[in-house]
């Protein structure tokens, strides 16, 4: 429904109004048309301008790096919503590898497989080795959590990382956290960091200077969107409370299957679409399993996340970019 | 005569009286789903387990069935039982032998919650 979906996408841009940019325009127009936006914050002050998605003049022109962000590719699912999810994550890579400048790394936000399953995880990894981006960094769905907590991701993909996956890196300047919030559920809650983690991340960050640009990423989102459906993480707040003093963090974040965006003071979250099906907004639907669109619909709610690092800006810029072509320019369909 | 009658009236009576417990305690008497087969059954749809509460008698078995699109588990909070993953039209069942309350989640998506009431 629209009309729903536009009060809520309203209901977000709400804290972005209050420092007197009135980027309400621009975020509507990202969140509906096909083509990507670039969004570059300068100076703590968003400054947006259209991008055509087949343009030659591209966001990583003038980057420090840039990196791609994909998410929940839930090989092994083949239901109606998308029959064919190996073909979609094929499409989403070759859209990669079809990108002006080649990404330093990827990042898989989790829901890597649907069911946890070896062959699920060894199709996934023969699609990504086709990837121009040869670094891949992985953090766990559910999905991934089925076979004996974890066990065979871990396997496969926890190679230094701690506890149940969980590890930073640092690139060009920038730190990176991947954080687990799938393991140990609680009946009743939603995501969950944990206290082990939680201590680790305390320490990870003591001592770094407020001036290194902070990208936490975790596969449920760590802002709360919709509890009723779980969309949030329990102990967020004390993991965001560590990131505070930074100059400059972005969280990345899966899970829902769909755009969205907020930012608060000089934290910005955003969550990716899917490349295997999207999923209703909040509140639109009986519950958040998969959606089905016409199947010539499907490519537009299925993407990447382009992420490019400004040096003079010292912040991110974040480009989504759905699958397939849309037709619209620029104002969107509303679908 | 009057003896045998009154020897009679004595044998009858308890009988009566011990077919009426039996009466009154056959499963069939209970308010179940079923007849005398102390089985039931748990909807999983939506992200809902279907019915949320469900209430039976010691002994029953009762089979959690997977409608979703999406993988989900049964799981007590108490340890009691824990299903492995359900695909779509897989099935989970546990027979409740202790009167009692338990409370279970799906592991999975812990929001969904159900309880079985054991009398």
């Amino acid at each position: 429904m629209p009309g729903k979906k536009q009060d809520l996408i309203d209901q977000n841009l709400q804290d972005l109004n209050n420092d007197g940019v009135d980027r309400r325009g621009f975020l509507k127009c990202m969140a509906w048309a096909g083509t990507g936006l670039v969004w570059t914050m300068s100076g703590g002050i968003p400054v947006s301008r259209a991008f055509a998605k087949d343009s030659k003049k591209d966001a990583g022109k003038g980057a420090d790096f840039s990196f791609v962000q994909i998410s929940d590719s839930h090989i092994g699912f083949n239901k109606p919503a998308n029959p064919d999810v190996t073909a979609t994550l094929q499409t989403a890579i070759n859209k990669i590898n079809g990108m002006s400048h080649t990404p330093d790394f990827i990042i898989h936000t989790g829901d890597l497989s649907q069911l946890s399953k070896p062959s699920e995880f060894d199709t996934l990894d023969q699609v990504l080795k086709g990837a121009s981006a040869k670094q891949i960094y992985f953090v766990p769905g559910e999905h991934d959590m089925l076979s004996d907590n974890g066990e065979q991701y871990l396997q496969r993909y926890g190679k230094g990382t701690k506890g149940t996956g969980w590890s930073s890196f640092d690139h060009k300047g920038v730190h990176f956290v991947g954080l687990v919030n799938v393991a140990n559920l609680k009946a009743g809650g939603m995501g969950s960091l944990g206290h082990e983690q939680l201590e680790w991340l305390e320490d990870d960050l003591k001592g770094r200077s407020a001036s290194t640009p902070i990208v936490l990423y975790a596969h449920i989102p760590l802002w709360t969107i919709y509890p009723d459906w779980g969309w949030g993480t329990d102990d967020s707040e004390q993991a965001l409370s560590y990131v505070k003093r930074f100059g400059s963090v972005t969280v990345l974040n899966g899970h829902i299957h769909q755009i969205m965006q907020k930012v608060e003071g000089k934290v910005s979250f955003h969550t990716a679409m899917s490349t295997a099906f999207p999923q209703p907004a909040p509140g639109t639907a009986p519950s958040a399993g998969p959606m089905k669109v016409p199947a010539e619909q499907l490519q537009q709610v299925l993407g990447i996340t382009d992420v490019n690092y400004v040096v003079s800006g010292g912040s991110l810029a974040i480009v989504d970019s759905p699958l397939g072509a849309s037709g619209s320019t620029g104002n969107g369909s509303g679908a | 005569m009057k003896r045998n009658n009154v020897w009679v009236a004595s044998l009858i009576a308890p009988v009566m009286i011990a077919m009426l417990l039996l009466l009154a305690g056959s499963p069939s008497v209970r308010a179940t789903d079923h007849s005398s087969a102390a089985v039931a059954a748990v909807k999983i749809d939506n992200f809902v387990f279907g019915p949320q509460t469900l209430t039976v008698p010691v002994g029953t078995t009762v089979t959690w069935t997977n409608s979703d699109d999406i993988p989900h588990t049964s799981v007590s909070t108490e340890g009691v039982f824990k299903s492995k993953v359900l695909d779509t039209d897989e099935k989970f069942s546990y027979t409740f032998t202790k009167a009692g309350t338990y409370p279970y989640y799906c592991a999975i998506h812990p929001k969904m919650t159900g309880t079985v009431v054991v009398q």
